[in-house]
């Protein structure tokens, strides 16, 4: 696990963060820190802030106050971006270019050492190696989903953020995720997960925060009572 | 506060405006050459110089949301290209009618009347685009980058049409290089263009206001959409 | 090396899938002919005339069609939230606009040589001797529509009606590129001596060089913020 030349213990350290749409406050002042090698179920609901949140320490937008520091480097520096993989809404693949065209050029601009060598080992481990020159519109949903499951894993990032994983896809796409999830935990890496499927989330969260209209409500590690019912956190911390 | 700024802004520009029509109208003998039409000079090239002073001050206001991310800064940015387009359109019209009485002609493709009117439509473009853009954050970065192109583009268009043949008097005043207008023709000009200044800054004062409570407006709205 | 590796990579990307599904330049080409037909009733002129308006003719030609493929350049992105993906690797915003724009000029340059011949035929215009010069012309004058077009076609990929948005607002901030452009072409096909016209090459190299720094340097304030 690549930990290189960090500051900070913490792989994420938020602070103060705010962000606005107009005079509108999406994020208020948001503070926590992630430690390396943990997983964060980021919870909260439709609107809360979550993908907001996700999008800046992507380094996708820009926050207007505060500070964001991931693996102790600025969020949109290139160096601090080679080391995150973002799995958002869109599966962010070209419909016209093969499943091969479009993880080599990941990997090209990922800067790889051998993004065709690459491209195709991550056809392999997501079982698309079959249709490996067939163009992404003539996909079904869930080899579409696979494909950008591997677009997201394929340089290796120390961080991962996932805004919401698990919906849509389909079993097979699920199964290769939380296979890649846990291996990724199990590698020491970082992964910050948004989420409103509770149960899935939990299972996998070492850690949980909770956004509420755009403040942290929560934030603590992953108890055994969230698991057991998982609807207490919104309970004890939602809005009343 | 805000009030009284404007309304004194107003009046005192409303007087200069009321005392100098009196001293165009009666007191400044017609022109040599052009006769009584050549009294529109005294808008027409005030109206020119605030709107090129106000897409500028814009601009730099633009720059300034920019590094500081203050909305404020891009209402008042805002404000100044819309009073300053406007003025823009004065000036066109007043020339417009000068060149209808002088030329025969209502418009000719004249190098400045040209770089005018690619003005006018750069500057119809900035609006467009704001009224494009629902995000207020997003509206302020992009408006501001397109006030920055439009900017410079402004002087190599005025450059590359002054190349072509150029059908418009030259410069009249002294300070471009032009022969100097008669004493006691001049002055009113520039109390005109104090006057318009005046005038022009307490329209961006009431339109700031306007977007400042636009922003709030919209505020509100995001903030019960939200729940 | 790095830098250029990664820019000539979204480049190769973008040729790669308009080459597949050839959508925007099919387009752009047809456009051309119908622009080329439609002036053939708007102007009934002696071959001389013609060629003094050649220069004109051209580049509205070649800025008309040129938009619909700048038009496409950023909106390709849309679908799947590529563009998201894009800004998340680590290529930066200019390597990003740059890429896309030796695309989109490539593209461009694609149409106008397959423009340029068939004006040539339908309008009975000798091209000129000096043909490599007003290839120099071409790519420099579409260097302009390329880098304002792209820049423009970034800041317009998220609104409604981003169709009419980019023409209306590239033509005006074009003018200078277009005026020099049409003044020599218009001078190399009709033949007139080059030397008095020298200066609209210093006013193309200058507007392509201000504009692509410009873009560069604020490309990444549009796209990220």
């Amino acid at each position: 696990m690549p930990t290189g030349s960090t500051v900070s213990s913490s792989a994420v350290s938020i602070d103060g963060v705010w962000k606005y749409y107009g005079d509108y406050p999406a994020l208020r002042d948001i503070s926590f820190n992630v430690d390396g090698g943990s997983c964060l179920a980021l919870l909260g609901r439709n609107g809360a802030g979550k993908t907001t949140l996700l999008r800046i320490l992507g380094g996708l937008s820009k926050a207007a106050r505060g500070r964001v520091s991931i693996l102790g480097k600025d969020a949109r520096a290139g160096s601090t971006r080679q080391r995150i993989g973002i799995l958002g809404h869109g599966i962010g693949v070209y419909e016209e270019l093969s499943a091969f065209e479009n993880l080599s050029l990941f990997g090209q601009l990922y800067d790889l050492a051998d993004p065709r060598r690459t491209a195709t080992e991550w056809l392999e481990r997501t079982g698309l190696d079959r249709v490996r020159d067939g163009l992404v519109r003539e996909f079904s949903r869930g080899m579409r989903q696979r494909l950008a499951i591997a677009r997201c894993f394929l340089h290796r990032p120390s961080l991962l953020l996932l805004d919401e994983p698990f919906t849509a896809l389909d079993d097979r796409a699920i199964q290769v995720l939380q296979d890649l999830l846990k291996s990724a935990i199990a590698e020491g890496r970082t992964i910050i997960m948004a989420t409103h499927q509770l149960r899935e989330a939990l299972e996998l969260a070492t850690d949980v925060a909770l956004i509420n209209r755009g403040k942290l409500a929560y934030r603590g590690a992953r108890t055994w009572e969230m698991l057991e019912d998982p609807g207490w956190l919104y309970r004890h911390y939602g809005e009343a | 506060m805000r009030l009284k700024i404007i309304v004194t802004l107003a009046v005192i520009a409303g007087l200069i405006l009321a005392w100098n029509l009196h001293r165009i109208f009666i007191q400044v003998p017609d022109e040599a050459s052009q006769g009584a039409i050549f009294r529109i000079i005294y808008f027409h090239v005030p109206a020119a110089i605030t709107s090129f002073t106000g897409f500028y001050l814009a601009m730099f206001s633009g720059v300034g949301y920019l590094i500081s991310k203050d909305l404020r800064l891009d209402s008042i940015a805002a404000s100044i290209n819309e009073v300053s387009l406007a003025f823009a359109t004065i000036t066109i019209c007043t020339g417009s009618i000068w060149g209808r009485i002088i030329w025969g002609i209502w418009w000719t493709w004249d190098a400045r009347l040209t770089s005018y009117f690619v003005c006018l439509l750069i500057y119809f473009g900035y609006f467009m685009l704001r009224r494009a853009i629902d995000d207020p954050t997003t509206r302020a970065r992009l408006s501001a980058v397109l006030s920055i192109f439009a900017c410079v583009d402004i002087v190599l268009v005025w450059k590359s049409i002054e190349w072509f043949r150029t059908q418009h008097p030259g410069p009249v005043l002294e300070i471009r290089g032009g022969g100097g207008m008669a004493p006691g023709m001049e002055a009113p000009l520039w109390w005109n263009f104090l006057a318009l200044l005046m005038l022009a800054t307490a329209l961006v004062l009431i339109r700031t206001r306007q977007e400042g409570m636009r922003r709030e407006i919209d505020a509100l709205r995001r903030h019960a959409h939200a729940f | 090396m790095k830098f250029l590796r990664q820019t000539l990579a979204v480049a190769a990307k973008d040729l790669r899938s308009e080459i597949r599904g050839k959508e925007a330049v099919n387009a752009s080409v047809s456009f051309a002919l119908v622009i080329l037909l439609l002036f053939s009733f708007a102007f009934d002129l002696e071959p001389a005339e013609i060629r003094d308006i050649s220069g004109g003719l051209l580049w509205l030609i070649f800025a008309f069609a040129g938009t619909l493929i700048l038009n496409r350049s950023f909106a390709r992105e849309l679908m799947n939230d590529c563009l998201d993906a894009l800004l998340a690797s680590p290529v930066s915003g200019a390597q990003l606009f740059l890429g896309k724009c030796l695309a989109n000029y490539v593209l461009i340059v694609i149409v106008e040589c397959i423009s340029l011949p068939v004006f040539a035929i339908f309008y009975n215009v000798r091209l000129p001797q000096r043909l490599a010069l007003l290839f120099v012309v071409m790519l420099l004058g579409t260097w302009g529509i390329t880098v304002i077009g792209t820049m423009f076609s970034a800041m317009t990929v998220n609104l409604r009606l981003r169709e009419l948005m980019l023409p209306t607002l590239i033509y005006p901030m074009l003018i200078p590129a277009l005026i020099g452009a049409i003044e020599l072409s218009r001078v190399l096909i009709t033949g007139a001596p080059l030397a008095e016209s020298l200066f609209w090459f210093r006013v193309l190299v200058a507007f392509n060089v201000i504009f692509t720094i410009l873009a560069l340097a604020l490309v990444e304030i549009v796209l990220v913020g």
